[in-house]
């Protein structure tokens, strides 16, 4: 078939592209919120102003990125009527009230409050100003957790049923629809996945100006900061990280064995890396050690999970085509993602030990510092190829036949996709959706580049050492 | 036509005309950008007068949309859908404007480009929202689900679609001057100039109000309920005379605050007079159309869900007025020059 005239496969290119762009900035600006707040509180409590011009950098690093992510944040929110015309029929019951949510709740709570941030620091008291940084933070969390009950009823949408004449999801149940077996887990696993990147941000700050040998106080003070909120996300994070595992494993078989490569029933074991060949339905991995995801996923040993081509042969996963699953695709990015945790893990040890001991010895170690001015990678590419785990993962479908939905309410893909939309206006909007989303990168780039370099100057020009 | 169908119908049309007010008078300033200011500092006043509150009058589009999808899934689908290429080119304008405050701040040489993006930006959207309510008000031609079967972007744009995007745009343009010469250091050649900028802008937009209206209950939606159709008359009025008043208030009187408040007036009943013609319909059928017209009890959610978001209006909107208050009442009054030097930017 020819891609370039497949209405569902461009729009589904269209959503992936804008969705991953808007995911690479949204971490960002839900992480570095915590790293403002906190170092805002530090200011509140110092009065010191060097505190000070390191929350004005925050600031305008923050903004720059919250700009983005609230630009993105429209396509988004408009995506669904625009090109996913029958989807929102579908689900327009259930869907639209957390969207409306996350914008009463959290959006104006931000964007309101991120106003006083930039103009209000000799405007409000310093207790508002603290405040206010605060209020920033709780509201980006707020609308992650809208938009994440929103995709978590995609995952398992579970308080509905299927309309009398079959064309729509109804809800029966508002708090079972809100909050269904996989909401906290998403929840907490994506949020705190965000937090990782963030400190590591903040990490890779402090280590630029200690490779630099500018700013030292600032670099210091903000590489513990990083640190803590470093070890302590990420130790957090692999807790939901185990629980929203287990929820796709119960609700989930087809993308869970996708994950595992897994074709035939069996107990699945632990491969750290390997390949799909799709074609015969193996899995080739030097390394499996028996037992161990199912170890994970249920507590025992020797549970036996079915395989796609099983799965395939029962209602209601009849509808999918096992040779046409990503199957490789989403093994490999599952097995990414597992692979970015460990070097995480072992990022955040490694500066949680030297910014604390002796007084911080990671001023003096170089490798170290290299390893933290790299090391935002590492949470990026988690996020990215975690979130196409989570998406893709469920395709065929968009609304998913989770174990605990009810009967019917579920819908493929290619019969979510607005009718009235051809592939030529998509082909055209993607063009544009390009060229924009290059300037902002480029623009973002040169912005954010030139605050970093700048510095956390005090007001005269003062650089940020130690007294 | 349950009751909280007929509630949300009119909710929908109180958060476009919470957008249209609020967000009206930034975008104006936006299109008025390259033409009023004359100078660095003029810029930097333009952009500071709505630096605080810019974004946060944005969230009210959002919320519209949220609101629309989740009361009347069928009218977001077939509307968003259906008028696919202008509302991209909306989305476009808001993403390249949202970000050209941050970058142009922290980027000195490209800052041309970010003004740019900054007066497109708010064009695109300030024109395109009054073509696409028009297009709205006037009918397309639907299949039996509901979908668009026109032409894409100019089968959809029509004189009267036109005339009621022209219509908004001067209302905002309007708008953005009076906000200015309220918020602007008085006195300052650019608050002069808004000031007097007022005014003509207010007579075009009568103008084209008029044209418009006049269309739609002589041409569109002639006939009605004697209820809605007395409202219409009550919300013509208002517009005509929040339009007359302002232009008083700003001229007679020279009271640059009463005069955004009553163009604000204006500008609400604008949208009010939309719900009464539209009710019950969300979109109309055209006469070529297979399928019939998007109502809100064709389009409504489930009672549930309208209950439920019931809930979360009381609880969310209540907070919202308070957060406005708060932002509005921290950024009161003229700016002045300590203002315009300090602040992140």
């Amino acid at each position: 078939m020819d891609l370039f005239s497949d209405v569902v496969f461009l729009s589904r290119v269209q959503f992936a592209a804008t969705i991953a762009y808007h995911f690479i900035f949204v971490p960002l600006s839900i992480g570095l919120g915590l790293i403002l707040a906190i170092n805002e509180t530090r200011y509140y409590r110092s009065r010191d102003p060097r505190d000070a011009a390191a929350t004005k950098l925050w600031v305008k690093i923050f903004t720059a990125t919250f700009a983005i992510g609230v630009a993105t944040g429209i396509t988004m929110e408009f995506a669904f009527g625009t090109a996913w015309a029958n989807y929102s029929r579908f689900v327009g019951d259930i869907f639209g009230a957390p969207l409306a949510a996350e914008a009463l709740f959290a959006f104006f709570l931000e964007s309101v409050f991120l106003g006083v941030l930039l103009f209000g620091r000799n405007k409000v008291s310093p207790k508002f100003y603290l405040v206010s940084a605060w209020l920033v933070w709780v509201g980006s969390c707020l609308s992650a957790l809208w938009i994440l009950i929103a995709n978590a009823w995609m995952q398992d949408p579970t308080g509905a049923v299927l309309s009398s004449d079959g064309t729509r999801a109804v809800i029966t149940d508002f708090f079972a629809a809100a909050f269904n077996p996989m909401t906290l887990a998403h929840y907490g696993h994506t949020v705190f996945a965000l937090l990782v990147m963030g400190s590591f941000v903040a990490m890779a700050v402090s280590a630029w100006y200690m490779i630099k040998g500018k700013n030292t106080y600032f670099a210091a003070k903000t590489m513990r900061i990083g640190a803590i909120c470093g070890i302590v996300t990420c130790s957090i994070l692999l807790l939901f990280a185990h629980m929203a595992a287990v929820d796709v494993s119960v609700e989930q078989p087809t993308k869970f064995a996708m994950m595992e490569g897994q074709y035939d029933t069996e107990v699945p074991g632990f491969a750290p890396f390997g390949w799909v060949d799709e074609e015969n339905g193996d899995l080739y991995a030097p390394i499996n050690i028996p037992g161990v995801t199912s170890f994970l996923a249920t507590g025992t040993f020797d549970t036996e999970f079915k395989g796609l081509d099983a799965l395939s042969k029962e209602a209601p996963y009849d509808e999918m085509n096992v040779s046409e699953l990503p199957v490789n695709f989403i093994f490999q990015t599952y097995h990414i993602m597992v692979i970015m945790y460990g070097a995480i893990m072992l990022v955040s040890i490694l500066a949680i030990i030297f910014s604390f001991r002796k007084g911080g010895e990671i001023q003096h170690m170089k490798w170290l510092q290299r390893i933290c001015l790299i090391s935002p990678i590492f949470p990026f590419i988690a996020i990215q190829v975690g979130w196409i785990t989570a998406e893709v993962g469920r395709q065929p479908w968009v609304v998913y036949p989770a174990t605990s939905a009810e009967e019917g309410v579920h819908l493929l893909t290619a019969d979510a996709i607005s009718p009235s939309v051809s592939s030529t206006e998509l082909l055209i909007t993607l063009a544009i959706f390009f060229v924009v989303y290059m300037v902002l990168l480029i623009g973002w780039a040169r912005v954010i580049g030139r605050f970093i370099s700048e510095g956390p100057v005090e007001e005269g020009g003062k650089e940020n050492v130690p007294a | 036509m349950s009751p909280l169908e007929v509630l949300w119908f009119f909710l929908v049309f109180v958060l476009i005309g919470g957008y249209f007010v609020l967000d009206g008078f930034d975008l104006g300033i936006g299109v008025l950008f390259p033409f009023i200011a004359k100078s660095e500092e003029d810029q930097a006043v333009l952009r500071r007068a709505i630096g605080p509150i810019w974004d946060g009058n944005e969230v009210w589009l959002i919320t519209a949309g949220g609101a629309l999808f989740a009361a009347f899934p069928d009218a977001y689908a077939t509307t968003f859908s259906g008028y696919y290429l202008p509302i991209m080119l909306v989305l476009f304008g808001l993403i390249v404007r949202a970000v050209s405050f941050e970058f142009h701040a922290g980027d000195p040489a490209w800052r041309k480009v970010w003004d740019v993006c900054f007066f497109v930006g708010s064009l695109l959207p300030a024109l395109l929202l009054g073509v696409a309510a028009g297009i709205t008000f006037e009918g397309i031609p639907m299949d039996a689900h509901g979908n668009y079967i026109g032409v894409p972007l100019f089968g959809l744009i029509t004189p009267f679609s036109l005339l009621c995007g022209l219509t908004g745009l001067s209302m905002m343009m309007a708008a953005g001057a009076n906000w200015i010469a309220l918020k602007a250091p008085k006195p300052s050649a650019l608050q002069a100039r808004c000031a007097k900028l007022g005014m003509p802008l207010q007579i075009v937009a009568l103008v084209l109000f008029v044209a418009a209206t006049a269309c739609v209950f002589l041409y569109i939606h002639p006939t009605m309920d004697p209820a809605l159709n007395a409202l219409r008359w009550i919300f013509a009025a208002l517009v005509v005379g929040g339009l007359v008043v302002s232009m008083f208030f700003s001229k007679v009187n020279d009271n640059d605050l009463f005069a955004f408040v009553s163009h604000s007036v204006a500008s609400f009943s604008m949208v009010a007079l939309g719900a009464c013609s539209m009710f019950p319909n969300l979109v109309v059928a055209s006469s070529d159309s297979v399928g019939p017209n998007i109502t809100l009890m064709s389009a409504g959610a489930s009672d549930l869900t309208l209950f439920c978001m019931t809930v979360i209006l009381c609880i969310g909107l209540p907070l919202v007025l308070v957060y406005h208050v708060i932002i509005y009442r921290t950024f009161r009054g003229r700016l002045t020059q300590e203002d315009l030097t300090e602040g992140a930017y």
